[in-house]
């Protein structure tokens, strides 16, 4: 046979520690939230400090939420082009909010505990996702482009039924969903923080340990399923997963549409120069920690060095419409 | 020994396969053939659980393909299916890594590495091992499948048409390894169309037609003038050749 010339066959590739992305990516982090504590501070150290550090507790758990729902998303649907966003996962959150006021009133809504109102919000939005989405991908959708367009036409729709509850209920309150249908970054809904935090820690040991699991998932179905994998399950756990994560990033900031795109792209170069496969176990930690890096840096930049609070999300969302065009055309669908 | 019992399967409406009753012996090669859309693939899935079953029973070595733990399913069978891309970008030796799947579950021991390297070997990919698979030709990767499949090591070993791809030197390769496993105490059920490989190869066969099973026995009696133009509307010729049988369809 020609082929028999001898040849190291690594089954892993070892990196020296330096040489490691995970580490470098950390320390950029490191530095970066070094600098956003900071910066230019003066005066009431104790207070801005404070108020800082919470900021950047939402931007940590925004960041790792967008990036770790993302991959766990594209793994389960096989492309790299749908995000939860895209399908209208956040859409659905906010349309479940609306819903909320609208059946327990504006006044009810209110005397709940913002914690409770979270937990309450986050566990109905996980059950309405599995049944919306697990149908949709319990086959193993291979369809990606009926996949958008059911993702446009779910995400319009709740877009819409938000809209409307909320004009039936309120012609104020019209206003606020509408304020909601963007991010904001700089004003990050930080009384839900410690409790967004716990639910992310949680929901990213979960994924962490479902990571090996999801490299067997990416094979496709047919050899999941051979190897012994219980792959349904599997499918509703990560999007359980999901669900949980999306409300936590919508809850805290709104909906974001294509960060999750980008920072999904960038993990997979990342990780595939890093170990030539999507191995989840360096995936999901390369991607949020490049999540976190983007958002804390930039919303550095855009709110200390050129005083523009709100522009970040702008930004990263044009960017990332234009990396889902660039994606579409150059047909990089899988 | 896998027993199949009244098994019927239907995709909206259009019925697959109808009432299929057989026993595969453990121990042997079986060799499933008919013509396309006989439902080879169909039945083989389902032996593979890889899709569920609507009606009737399998059962492989005792259990259960529908209630038995599916993971202990997975160190008793090993399945390729027909169409055998994966969806994520992979080097030749991941792949092959993922055949210890079963065994190891994402933390591969001693054992697990030297049987991947060993699947390695035994289908000279040992100087493929770093290539991602887009990056092969249609037989470099079929065998790369074959290995992942080989490194599972599980006493049964389902493949349909494990010979796509493969030039006639890798074809031969690869019956004989089946036959190895056999000799090792192992049993294999492969889809086949080329009718000599199964007649050289095989210990019994299962011919199938319109989702139902025509004939099964061994080569001797299935590989028959009658029985083949009656499965594939064809005249066919059987001559022997080293005290098997030969066929002649080409003409
Ligand atoms: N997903 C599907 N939906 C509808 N019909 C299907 C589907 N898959 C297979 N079939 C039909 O089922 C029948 C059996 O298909 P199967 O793949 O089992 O045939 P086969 O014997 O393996 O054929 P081949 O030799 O061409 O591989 C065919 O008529 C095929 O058209
Ligand atoms: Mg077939």
């Amino acid at each position: 046979m020609s082929d028999t010339v001898i040849a190291p066959s690594q089954t892993q590739r070892r990196f020296p520690l330096w040489r490691n992305p995970i580490l470098w990516l950390f320390l950029l982090l490191i530095l970066s939230c070094a600098m956003w504590l900071f910066q230019g501070i003066s005066g009431n150290y104790d207070f801005i400090l404070m108020l800082r550090a919470k900021k950047l507790g939402a931007l940590i758990c925004v960041g790792a939420a967008v990036a770790v729902s993302t991959v766990i998303f594209q793994t389960v649907s096989a492309n790299r082009i749908l995000t939860p966003s895209i399908m209208g996962f956040d859409a659905l959150y906010v349309m479940m909010q609306t819903l909320l006021v609208a059946s327990l009133g504006v006044a009810g809504f209110a005397a709940l505990a913002s914690a409770p109102k979270f937990l309450l919000e986050t566990g109905l939005m996980t059950g309405l996702a599995l049944a919306l989405f697990g149908t949709l991908l319990h086959r193993g959708a291979r369809d990606i482009a009926r996949m958008i367009l059911t993702g446009v036409i779910l995400g319009t729709l709740f877009r819409a039924g938000s809209g409307l509850l909320a004009r039936l209920m309120d012609p104020n309150a019209y206003a606020t969903v509408q304020s909601v249908s963007f991010a904001n970054f700089a004003r990050a809904q930080t009384d839900v923080l410690s409790i967004a935090a716990v639910v992310t820690a949680l929901a990213l040991a979960a994924a962490i340990w479902l990571g090996p699991r999801l490299d067997v998932l990416a094979l496709g179905r047919e050899r999941a399923i051979s190897l012994g994998l219980p792959h349904a399950r599997i499918v509703i756990l990560a999007l359980v997963l999901v669900a949980i994560l999306v409300s936590v990033s919508t809850a805290l900031v709104g909906p974001v549409a294509f960060f999750g795109l980008i920072v999904a792209g960038l993990a997979h170069m990342i990780s595939n120069h890093m170990t030539g496969g999507a191995r989840h176990r360096v995936l999901l930690p390369v991607s949020a920690l490049v999540a976190i890096t983007i958002l804390v840096v930039g919303q550095t930049v855009f709110e200390r060095l050129l005083g523009q609070q709100a522009t970040l999300s702008v930004v990263i969302e044009f960017a990332g419409g234009l990396f889902f065009l660039w994606l579409l055309l150059k047909g990089k669908i899988r | 020994m896998i027993e199949i019992k009244n098994v019927s399967y239907a995709i909206g409406g259009a019925k697959i396969l109808q009432d299929i009753n057989t026993v595969i012996p453990k121990g042997s090669v079986t060799a499933l053939i008919g013509p396309n859309g006989a439902g080879k693939s169909s039945l083989l899935n389902l032996i593979g659980r890889i899709e569920p079953l609507q009606t009737g029973t399998i059962d492989v070595d005792g259990q259960n393909v529908t209630t038995s733990h599916s993971g202990r399913l997975a160190r008793t069978m090993a399945f390729l299916g027909q169409h055998t891309a994966v969806a994520s970008r992979l080097r030749v030796s991941e792949l092959v890594a993922f055949g210890r799947w079963p065994h190891c579950h994402g933390r591969p021991g001693p054992e697990d590495h030297e049987k991947v390297a060993d699947a390695i070997a035994q289908f000279s990919l040992r100087g493929l091992a770093d290539r991602f698979l887009d990056e092969l030709s249609g037989g470099q990767a079929q065998r790369a499948h074959l290995a992942m499949t080989f490194a599972q090591d599980t006493p049964w070993v389902l493949l349909d048409e494990p010979l796509n791809n493969l030039d006639m030197a890798h074809s031969r390769i690869l019956m004989r390894k089946l036959s190895d496993l056999r000799d090792a105490g192992k049993s294999v059920v492969i889809v086949v169309h080329d009718l000599n490989q199964a007649a050289a190869w095989a210990d019994h066969l299962v011919a199938m037609k319109h989702g139902r099973v025509v004939v099964s026995g061994a080569p001797d009696e299935v590989l028959t003038p009658d029985w083949l133009s009656a499965l594939y509307d064809t005249e066919v010729q059987v001559l022997r050749y080293a005290d098997r049988p030969l066929v002649l369809s080409h003409v």
